[in-house]
């Protein structure tokens, strides 16, 4: 009988394929997001050639419909959408863990206040609020990270919950009461390491829509900068010349498609490491 | 038990179920009206309060005269709640407001976009629904096996990416570069019937079925591994059952139910979803009319599309929980 | 084995050689499983959890739960051997000639269909008598047999509208609806009280005798089987140690194990002491080549290690068979049991009072104006069925359930009712430990953390606490090695000794013990009590036994309290009140509790 630790949920998801193709792929897109801007040879509005062309002498993949360098651009894109991305997602995730975590340890009146609250917010018909706030106010960065972190928020706030729930129930959260342990010591040393499991499938599943949302703002035109190299926008601005120079809408379109399954595919290595254990008595 | 079938409904127990499913409902729907009042007010106070749609439809360097007569011409000088109320009392009779650009009603513009998309939606649905609870139901049945590998490895891929991308590498795949088979862009003319052009749904109609799909049909596998090893089910084939009665009438209907939220969930979600991929495709809906509406910040299209959708949201939950109680006897004896 | 040497003409179910493997690891779940039971006759089923005996039930039944193989063997019902059936054959034969009655029918029930539906749909598969109407009128034909009503409204519920013994009912009236031959029972009334365990009992007595039913009982409870059983066979990591006739199983067990489980089933008269056994079954994949038992035997020798033992019969007039190779020289089990030391040193000083309590959840109380007080040094045993009040006054005690009113004293000094409002000292001088040890204890937390805290809010510094927590597990028979170990590497049993020295590092006066021993097996619960016992001897402690066992308070506490609907009916002296009951509410827990009886050894 080995006295070692449990391994933790995350590191026994490493075991599987998903999770390192997965780790392996956002990796590779968060090193050209933040690489990129340095090795990329033109600025991402600077004018390379014809516009639309497959073969511009000096590019690689030929240019956008302004005559940009694609792979410049590609280069410069993905910055925005990640810092976005993993801010809101950060917020949300913070915020909502605390409230499902005080909501499950007080249950009664508090819980049904925070988790009505959270429903209300759910019910909220969330890209339409954010289309109708970013009208109206603008593209701005802080507008739409707190957009998506508004929308993750009750999501992971719910899940929390649910997964918190029992562990409350169980006898040692108890045996910590009799002692008379503070509430924030319950919920933050008893509490929350019994939730983590759950809590990053739900994380990596939260930032994966994240970055779609993000994305998909973008691509309707809501980059946070006008005219800025964003991969949403890209697969917006060059889709209509697909067949003349196709690469202007397939890189950036491929970059968000590798990066979104790379989470998932982290998100659902996770899930499956935590459905294997937790099972409980393992003797009963 | 003199000679009917005891198990039929006895009349007492059905009419109180009645008044009790009656009385959830009125329960819901003030539920969901209240829900949409607030919404409204969001939407209203978001589109007028926090920025001013006169600024950004004339740019930043407009003289003041200019813009204070426009907003006079738009009736944006009068109080903000008189201007909701208006709206909203417009909103309940049918007459949404006119449009900032040409003054024209909104119902005219958006009225039969309102129509392809819902259309749109509908063919999704009617795609994506069917196919998910087979999917879901095979890969429960097949655990583990190839078909279940291979949906769940499918099904993960297509909920991860955006519907924008999905459907960029459909266009490349079906409509332009690689095989030619469809439209990439649909030509619906005003006036017209969705189906007038019918070859430029199917790619829409795919983009909205993929991105949805995923979601139900998760739901519904884990919902039947759950009920696939449930004791009932393992005491129904204990029971010398044959194996499509212990589907059917003890597996099925108990994963239903979970599935149903799911289902409706995604519906909304279309309503949402549908912006994006109109966008994408040209698909002369809600989402393309909302895309010309934005950039010249005309607030009653943007106004009355939202809560369009929200409407859809919130039937939608309402159907799911009102579904969800229906097919469940321990919420619904609960009613009685 | 048995039905061999007898007439086969009444034999109703015969098992021969079954083996029953891990699908993917081929590793032995059960092996050389060999049962006959005659027609009319119960054959008690009897073993630890993890012991394979469920998997033996569900056998004969030709099922096998997901991962789980039948590897070979037979199991003949009437000329039909089930094992060599194909799926379409088998589903002809359960529910007909063989059926199931499942240990919990709360999730055994469909809750989507009506109980008058589920039980018609077996008829209406087998084809039951001529035609629809046969059938309906059996429906209620067999609810009555049940004891249920048969009317249309009964018929018309779902199962979360029936109690846990109706519902129990329902799953009986299921398996006896086509008139089957065989039954097997998983462990039937486990989640029901005393009352209704009894009545539901009765009703299988009754239903297997009238009806010639041959029946398998599969249980932990030897009380249980005692009362009810024709036949035992003991179960022991897979291997069917011992079988032979109830009384003969009772009054002379041969193998050690069994001797070892007559010995720790708690009694309720006499003044013995229960006597445990620590360490567990190996599983499967992990079992040895000669008996599981030796590596907890004290008459292990080379032979028992070196192959699984052959049947030895010491039955003189019946068959007794024993897969033991000491099966001729265990010593007399008697022996084990050590004569319950006089433990009647009180002190008369009151250690915890408590007076005129009223207990309740959002205003309805469940506790009704509860004063009793618990000496220094004095067990006192809070008894009572589930729904009586017992736990939500022992946490209101503890300090976990603050809807509460009138007053718990405490060495002098009143309680407050959140335990974060009591003075450290006074929190951490009344323990509490929990029911369920695979709860009770933090995952991620060592054992030795676990037992530190209470000393970390007390004050002590790391090193100081380091050493009482190795003191601690020593005593409570753990090594030091332990605290660096984590819960889920801990049987039951041991998480329970770590739990038990949580409760006491931090030196309390006072300790609540909440059904702490309802999770146990029933060697490790012995275990654990004669620890608890010589806890309180040592330390002088005041304790307060909760539990619903009532044989189990005989064995611990001094005085007994009886709690029924909030009120407590009876309070008295252990065994003048279990020997001679006042009130009549006793007198019926008492008659309820299935006891071992008295075999004659002959």
């Amino acid at each position: 009988m080995s006295a070692e630790k449990p391994a933790g949920v995350w590191r026994s998801s490493l075991r599987l394929w998903r999770t390192r193709i997965g780790i392996a792929l956002v990796l590779l897109l968060v090193g050209v997001a933040i690489v990129g801007p340095w090795v990329a040879k033109f600025s991402p509005s600077e004018f390379a050639g014809t516009p639309n062309t497959r073969h511009v002498p000096g590019t690689w993949l030929g240019t956008d419909y302004l005559g940009q360098d694609v792979v410049s651009r590609f280069l410069h894109g993905g910055r925005s959408i990640l810092w976005m991305a993993s801010v809101s997602t950060l917020l949300g995730f913070v915020f909502g863990a605390a409230i499902g975590l005080i909501a499950a340890y007080n249950r009664g009146r508090l819980d049904d206040v925070l988790m009505r609250g959270m429903d209300i917010l759910l019910a909220f018909p969330q890209l339409l609020l954010a289309l109708v706030a970013l009208t109206t106010i603008g593209p701005e960065p802080w507008l739409i990270i707190t957009i998506v972190a508004f929308t993750t928020m009750p999501r992971i706030a719910r899940i929390t919950r649910g997964a918190a729930v029992p562990v409350v129930e169980r006898d040692f959260i108890g045996a910590a009461e009799a002692l008379g342990e503070s509430r924030f010591r319950i919920i933050t040393k008893e509490l929350l390491p019994n939730v983590t499991g759950p809590l990053l499938v739900e994380a990596n599943l939260r930032l994966t829509y994240s970055i779609a949302t993000i994305a998909g703002l973008g691509f309707l035109g809501f980059a946070a900068e006008v005219n800025a190299a964003d991969w949403g926008q890209m697969v917006q601005e060059n889709r209509t010349a697909l067949t003349v120079a196709p690469w202007g809408t397939l890189l950036p379109a491929f970059a968000i498609a590798l990066l979104t399954v790379g989470t998932g595919l982290i998100a659902d290595g996770v899930s499956r490491t935590v459905a294997g254990v937790d099972r409980g008595r393992p003797d009963a | 038990m003199a000679g009917a079938p005891y198990w039929g409904a006895s009349a007492t127990a059905a009419s109180s179920t009645f008044m009790g499913i009656f009385k959830l409902i009125v329960r819901r729907v003030l539920l969901g009206v209240v829900t949409l009042l607030v919404v409204s007010f969001a939407v209203f106070a978001l589109t007028n309060l926090l920025g001013d749609p006169v600024h950004r439809m004339l740019g930043r360097g407009a003289l003041p005269e200019v813009v204070k007569a426009k907003r006079a011409e738009l009736g944006l000088d009068r109080p903000f709640f008189t201007r909701y109320f208006e709206w909203l009392k417009g909103l309940m009779t049918g007459d949404p407001g006119n449009s900032f650009s040409n003054g024209s009603p909104v119902m005219d513009i958006v009225g039969d976009r309102i129509k392809n998309s819902l259309f749109l939606m509908f063919v999704a649905s009617m795609v994506s629904i069917p196919l998910s609870l087979f999917i879901g139901a095979r890969a429960a049945l097949r655990r583990d096996k190839t078909f279940d590998r291979v949906t769940s490895n499918q099904m993960l891929i297509f909920a991860a990416m955006p519907e924008f991308v999905v459907g960029a590498f459909l266009t490349v795949l079906l409509a332009t570069n690689v095989w030619h088979v469809f439209p990439a862009t649909s030509r619906i003319r005003p006036g017209q019937p969705p189906w007038s052009d019918w070859k430029g749904v199917i790619l829409p109609a795919i983009t909205l079925t993929l991105a949805v799909t995923p979601h139900v049909s998760r739901t519904m596998r884990a919902a039947m591994i759950e009920v696939l090893e449930s004791d009932y089910v393992e005491m129904a084939r204990l029971k010398g059952l044959p194996e499509r009665a212990v589907l059917w009438r003890h597996a099925f209907p108990n994963a239903v139910g979970p599935t149903l939220q799911v289902i409706a969930l995604n519906i909304a979600y279309l309503a949402g979803g549908v912006v994006v991929v109109e966008s994408l495709f040209n698909y002369r809906g809600i989402g393309i009319a909302l895309r010309d509406a934005i950039p010249v910040a005309n607030a009653p299209i943007v106004q009355f599309i939202a809560m369009f959708i929200a409407t859809i949201y919130v039937v939608c939950n309402l159907l799911a929980d009102l579904g969800a109680i229906l097919v469940t006897p321990r919420l619904r004896t609960r009613l009685q | 084995m048995s039905g061999t040497m007898q007439s086969r003409e009444n034999v109703a179910l015969e098992i021969r050689g079954l083996r029953i493997d891990v699908a993917e690891s081929g590793a032995d779940i059960v092996d050389e499983v060999d049962l006959t039971i005659r027609r009319g006759e119960v054959l008690g089923l009897v073993g630890e959890s993890g012991s394979g005996k469920t998997t033996i039930g569900l056998a004969v039944l030709g099922h096998a739960r997901r991962g789980v193989a039948i590897h070979g063997g037979t199991v003949r019902i009437g000329d039909r051997d089930l094992n060599g059936l194909d799926a379409k054959e088998l589903r002809s034969v359960r529910g007909k000639l063989v059926s199931y009655v499942p240990q919990d029918p709360g999730t055994a029930l469909n809750p989507a269909l009506r109980i008058g539906k589920q039980i018609l749909e077996v008829l209406e598969t087998h084809g039951f008598g001529a035609n629809q109407a046969e059938r309906e009128a059996r429906v209620v034909e067999v609810l009555s047999e049940v004891m249920l009503p048969g009317v249309p409204e009964f018929l018309r519920r779902y199962p979360h509208q029936l109690s846990g013994g109706q519902q129990q009912r329902v799953g009986l009236a299921m398996a006896f609806a086509c008139r089957p031959a065989v039954i097997v029972l998983d462990e039937p009334t486990t989640g029901l009280d005393v009352s209704t365990q009894t009545h539901v009992l009765q009703t299988i007595r009754d239903l297997a005798a009238r009806h010639g039913v041959a029946a398998l009982y599969v249980t932990h409870d030897l009380a249980v089987v005692a009362t009810l059983a024709d036949q035992v066979a003991v179960m022991y990591a897979g291997r069917v140690v011992e079988q032979g006739s109830t009384a003969d199983i009772f009054a002379n067990p041969a193998h050690p194990y069994t001797r070892y489980l007559v010995a720790a089933a708690p009694e309720m008269d006499g003044d013995r002491q229960m006597v445990g056994l620590v360490g567990r079954a190996p599983s499967p994949g992990k079992r040895p080549v000669g008996c599981a038992f030796a590596l907890r035997c004290e008459l292990a020798t080379e032979e028992c290690v070196a192959e699984f033992p052959g049947v030895t019969d010491v039955g003189t007039d019946r068959p007794h068979q024993v897969r033991c190779v000491h099966a001729f020289g265990v010593p007399d089990r008697t022996a084990l049991r050590v004569a319950s030391t006089a433990r009647v040193v009180r002190e008369s000083e009151v250690a915890l009072s408590i007076r005129h309590v009223d207990a309740g959840y959002s205003g309805t109380n469940v506790v009704h104006d509860v004063s009793f007080d618990i000496q220094r040094g004095e067990c006192v045993a809070l008894v009572g069925e589930s729904g009586s009040g017992k736990s939500t006054l022992s946490r209101s005690i503890g300090g976990l359930h603050r809807e509460w009113t009138g007053e718990i004293v405490l060495d002098g000094a009143p309680l407050e009712k959140s335990s974060r409002n009591r003075p450290v000292a006074q929190r951490l001088s009344i323990q509490y430990v929990f029911q369920n040890p695979y709860s009770s204890l933090h995952p991620r937390r060592s054992v030795a953390d676990s037992i530190a805290r209470p000393l970390a809010i007390a004050g002590v510094d790391a090193r100081d606490a380091a050493i009482e927590v190795d003191r601690m597990l020593e005593r409570v028979s753990l090594s030091s090695a332990y605290g660096s170990r984590y819960p889920d590497q801990l049987s039951g049993g041991e998480r329970q000794r770590v739990a038990i020295a949580r409760a006491l590092v931090s030196k309390p006066h006072m300790l609540i013990c909440d059904e702490v021993t309802s999770a146990l097996d029933v060697l490790v619960q012995a275990a654990i009590i004669e620890l608890l016992v010589d806890l309180q001897r040592d330390l002088g402690l005041a304790m307060l036994f909760v539990t619903h066992n009532l044989p189990l308070v005989r064995s611990i506490a001094q005085r007994v309290a009886v709690m029924s609907d909030g009120k407590i009916v009876e309070l008295g002296d252990t065994a003048e009140t279990l020997q001679h009951p006042r009130e009549e509410y006793t007198k019926r827990l008492l008659a309820d509790t299935p006891v071992i009886p008295t075999f004659s050894n002959n």
